[in-house]
């Protein structure tokens, strides 16, 4: 019965995946290796990881704008080929388009998608109504402040009603008042979604306060050392659940397990540069 | 949004409006405008006057150098009277033309091709050899090859035109493509742009202020080949004019001829800088403009 199956597959998966890179002196490079991932249906999962360890390489190879050198990607049950309509992806630096003002922005994905335009500006208004951005349809991204960006982002990649949503470091060039904001408008705009989400970042808090479960990653080559379920209850307040005994017990477990990574990564950049 | 930037000797009392700064800013920019504006006709006037005086004193050759008032009076007769070869007014025509013509085929097939290549990694690494040979040719030692094909009229100076604005906007459309975004390029097939959509919603607009900013120096160059072409062979052009002058060594009517040609290539220039703002609101304005 290959509908029940299909069904009760899980939104992504990686299953022994690598992905090695040619340096530009030709030598192969190993960004991740034997990378086990399960993200299931409507699931939160955020991954932590030391910089540069091939966090955002993972993200590439669930999109299909690269492909795994092995191992296989799966979505919903099905191999990737080439890039999946289902799937949004929230970049970390700004990836707005400039010369486009703020609803020519939203409206871009409906509109290459071949909806209708007066159906796609329709649809554009209501998110952007949703992100609180009403009014500022005629605008140009450089009007805007960093988070109002950032809000326009979001509706942009929501608009397309994604099911899988990929985000990587999306606020970390946020200051720390904005990115909590950012949080809650994030959780709001997912539980009304449904959508699978893979938020990669550095910052464990953030993870914690976002998802439902955390892997934490090894330095480079990467693969999964740990995965942590985390239990807080939702709907949940991003600025109030960090002074919670729970979160902070399991911010601290995480993070003794991360520092050793982290101070890994540390030292091999170090050996590099000596 | 301008930094109000008032000279660094100005300190204001606790207690100053916000309107008497912003008068004491206008004011200061007022100056600003005053000062440049007054020096730049001063060294005008300078630099005209000592020629003139210079030649009337005959520190300056009049027979190579002519003087002022002469290229005025030579301007002014061609004006009212029309040249030697016929009315100023024909020749200049035949000559934006040429240039007008060759810069917009020049221009078109240069963003084309730029783009066309910059696209396409196979395509442009085949072709980069040949377009370097060919771009190593100087441009101005095809003139007499292309009179001898297309003969002494439109047709040779458009061609010469042509290949003069060709590499330049060329080579900055390929560029500009090559060095879009690939964060934008990477959002814009996520969010379903295929193919020629990708082209046009990413690629186009941000190649467009290198393509733009060649354009301004191509048409210069357009009229340079058109001119070139002129002083090979012609029947009629600012070109052939400076040539006959040359011939008679009527000094006056080659300063003239130069003039005229000056004077258009900045009015081409403030058009063209008028479109491309019209074209690129999108963009932050600068922070500073004391024209």
């Amino acid at each position: 019965m290959p509908a029940i199956e299909a069904s009760a597959s899980p939104a992504v998966e990686l299953i022994n995946v690598s992905r090695r890179f040619l340096t530009p002196d030709g030598k192969s490079m190993t960004a991740i290796r034997d990378f086990n991932m399960s993200v299931a249906r409507g699931e939160f999962v955020a991954v932590v990881g030391p910089t540069g360890c091939g966090k955002s390489t993972t993200l590439n190879l669930v999109t299909g704008l690269a492909r795994p050198s092995s191992g296989e990607v799966r979505l919903f049950g099905g191999p990737v080929d080439g890039i999946d309509p289902r799937i949004g992806f929230a970049f970390q630096t700004d990836a707005l388009f400039p010369w486009r003002s703020v609803i020519d922005n939203v409206v871009a994905g409906p509109l290459f998608r071949g909806k209708p335009r007066e159906e796609a500006y329709a649809k554009a208004r209501e998110w952007l109504a949703r992100v609180h951005l009403s009014g500022h349809e005629s605008k140009y991204p450089h009007q805007l402040s960093g988070g109002m960006r950032k809000r326009v982002s979001l509706a942009q990649t929501f608009i397309n009603e994604p099911q899988i949503l990929l985000m990587d470091e999306p606020f970390s060039a946020l200051d720390v008042q904005t990115r909590v904001i950012m949080h809650d408008v994030l959780l709001g705009l997912w539980s009304e979604a449904k959508a699978s989400v893979i938020f990669v970042t550095h910052d464990l808090e953030e993870a914690i306060a976002l998802a439902d479960k955390v892997y934490v990653l090894t330095a480079g080559p990467a693969t999964v050392k740990s995965v942590y379920p985390v239990a807080l209850p939702r709907p949940r307040v991003v600025a109030e659940i960090r002074y919670q005994e729970d979160f902070i017990a399991l911010s601290r477990t995480i993070w003794d397990d991360l520092r050793d990574e982290v101070e890994r990564g540390a030292a091999r950049d170090e050996a590099v540069a000596a | 949004m301008t930094d109000i930037a008032l000279t660094a000797d100005t300190t204001f009392r606790p207690g100053t409006s916000d309107a008497e700064i912003e008068a004491a800013a206008a004011k200061a920019a007022r100056n600003r405008r005053r000062t440049v504006l007054f020096w730049r006709w001063v060294i005008l006037f300078v630099l005209l006057g000592g020629w003139e005086a210079g030649a009337r004193l005959g520190i300056i050759d009049e027979f190579f150098f002519s003087r002022p008032s002469a290229i005025w009076e030579r301007l002014v007769d061609w004006v009212v009277n029309g040249t030697s070869e016929g009315p100023l007014w024909l020749h200049l025509w035949v000559t934006m033309e040429e240039a007008l013509v060759g810069f917009a085929l020049g221009s078109v097939t240069g963003i084309v091709v730029g783009i066309a290549l910059g696209r396409n990694r196979m395509l442009s690494d085949i072709f980069s050899i040949y377009i370097k040979l060919i771009n190593s040719v100087p441009r101005v030692v095809l003139a007499p090859i292309f009179i001898m094909i297309f003969g002494l009229g439109l047709a040779s100076k458009v061609a010469l035109a042509f290949v003069m604005v060709f590499f330049v906007v060329f080579a900055n459309a390929f560029q500009g493509v090559r060095e879009a975004d690939r964060n934008l390029m990477a959002n814009a097939q996520i969010l379903g742009a295929k193919g020629w959509q990708l082209t046009r919603s990413v690629v186009i607009p941000s190649a467009m202020s290198w393509i733009f900013a060649s354009l301004h120096v191509s048409f210069g160059f357009a009229i340079i080949g058109a001119i070139v072409g002129e002083f090979v062979g012609s029947r009629h052009g600012i070109g052939l004019l400076i040539n006959i002058a040359k011939g008679t060594f009527d000094a006056a009517g080659m300063y003239a001829a130069i003039v005229v040609i000056m004077i258009v290539a900045l009015a081409a220039e403030y058009l063209m800088t008028l479109v491309e703002n019209r074209l690129a609101t999108w963009r932050p304005a600068p922070l500073h403009d004391t024209q």
